[in-house]
């Protein structure tokens, strides 16, 4: 699959769709896993609703695609090369702060995003979006009091939050980049232009981190190439696993 | 999960689970799928159709219909087809699937052949569907319901995330004994639409349907 030869707007549908599914599939590995019953309760809950918003996005990215293939077949049946997340949801859940990193990073960008793509003139997007902003406002929350609870914690939680955060922070660069792409279809007012997203998640991530007693890295790296099908090592791995059932099982069903 | 027939005990609200709300019905027919094959026009179905889909219990909390829940939020006939609009509470509800399945049986039963069950997303569900007999219904089993969306939920526009760790206080009255001097213990309860609390005077913990 290239992006020549599909439509703008499926590519789109499965930048969004496989963000969250990707994310979603790394939460879940913590279920029966998190520090606590409360916490193991929540990141199962977070990783439920991100996969709801996937299953959502990539039925329409496949409907638009217009060759048959269903949420399913999108999910299961794509190699590394053609998921189009963002380097960021793929990084290794690491220790809880590095986890709870990731989250405070790509929640208040998903947040922002459908805030803004509320207003899309795609009315699916447009739909998607307005169910999946209330749900992404727990997350973002979420994320900032476990942000600011280990930061503001013990020595050891500290180190560990600012390790986790370390670890995230240039992935987050790839969230706010335009291609042609997503440039065009924004233009058309159908996507949101990340760099657009850009000072509402400074504000908003700033002040849990300066809240948190953390430091904002100083690093000029930012890694790129996730929607364009460029992964990381981790997403390969991750998939092995995710996709082993269906694949070794083809059509098989509950 | 299957929906049990029949209202269970109260006490079942321990695994009580997504409550798929159903906004009140807005009267205005949606447009079909493009391609579906029209056979007539949709008009509202016979008070008795749309009664018993009203009357199919969420699967987690079967005390209360889909229709309490804000759920449902269309039952049409278009000749002999009957097409019902459903919608979730939240994009990950896994009772989508059982409430479908039991609006397909329950009509079934009563002779319907041709059924179609859509899952509409706009405007999306909101707790402030969930009607009074609902709200009523979830206090008896122990569960606080949803104060008004306008107060409690993060807005979509100004809001940021909040910088305080200390428990939200006296969010909810006590669905036991009333008392409004109770504590937040965690956002995410049994499933993603209901929080974790404790009351203070009591001393018991309870679930609250959370404003949505």
């Amino acid at each position: 699959m290239t992006a020549a030869v599909v439509p703008a707007l499926a590519v789109y549908a499965l930048r969004l769709g496989d963000d969250c599914l990707v994310l979603s599939q790394r939460l879940s590995e913590w279920t029966a896993r998190a520090p606590e019953l409360e916490e193991d309760v929540a990141l199962t809950n977070i990783a439920l609703d991100l996969l709801g918003q996937a299953r959502l996005l990539l039925s329409y990215a496949g409907e638009v695609e217009g060759r048959g293939r269903d949420e399913d077949a999108l999910a299961f049946r794509r190699d590394e090369r053609e998921f189009l997340n963002c380097q960021l949801v793929e990084q290794l859940s690491g220790d809880f702060g590095q986890t709870i990193a990731r989250q405070l990073l790509f929640s208040t960008y998903q947040h922002q995003l459908w805030r803004v793509l509320c207003g899309s003139i795609d009315p699916t997007l447009s739909a998607i979006a307005a169910r999946s902003v209330k749900e992404a406002a727990y997350h973002c929350d979420h994320a900032a009091k476990w942000t600011l609870r280990l930061g503001d914690g013990t020595e050891e939680s500290h180190r560990r939050m600012q390790a986790g955060l370390d670890a995230m922070w240039p992935f987050a660069a790839e969230l706010f980049e335009r291609d042609p792409l997503v440039g065009d279809l924004a233009g058309r007012g159908v996507a949101v232009d990340p760099p657009r997203l850009r000072p509402a998640w400074d504000a908003a991530v700033l002040a849990v981190v300066s809240e948190a007693t953390l430091a904002v890295p100083d690093t000029a790296w930012a890694p790129t190439g996730g929607r364009s099908g460029l992964h990381t090592e981790a997403l390969g791995h991750m998939l092995a696993e995710m996709q082993h059932l269906h694949r070794s099982h083809p059509g098989a069903r509950w | 999960m299957t929906a049990v027939p029949g209202v269970p005990a109260p006490g079942d609200e321990a695994s009580s689970s997504e409550l798929c709300l159903a906004v009140a019905a807005s009267s205005e027919v949606r447009d079909a799928v493009a391609g579906a094959p029209e056979a007539g026009e949709a008009v509202a179905a016979s008070p008795e159709l749309r009664d018993a889909v009203a009357a199919v219990p969420d699967p987690e909390i079967p005390a209360l219909g889909i229709a309490d829940l804000g759920i449902l939020r269309e039952v049409r006939t278009r000749g002999e087809r009957v097409e019902v609009d459903i919608t979730p509470t939240y994009s990950g509800c896994p009772a989508m699937e059982a409430i479908r399945a039991d609006i397909v049986a329950t009509l079934r039963r009563r002779g319907v052949a041709d059924i179609e069950v859509r899952t509409v997303l706009s405007p999306p569900w909101s707790t402030d569907s969930i009607s009074e007999a609902g709200r009523r219904k979830l206090l008896d089993l122990g569960i606080a319901p949803p104060g008004p969306v306008s107060r409690l939920v993060p807005e979509h526009g100004e809001w940021r995330p909040g910088l305080s760790l200390l428990p939200l206080r006296n969010l909810v009255a006590c669905p036991h004994c009333g008392s409004s001097d109770t504590d937040e213990v965690s956002r995410f309860s049994s499933t993603a639409c209901k929080s974790l609390h404790r009351c203070r005077s009591c001393g018991e913990p309870f679930e609250h349907f959370k404003a949505h």
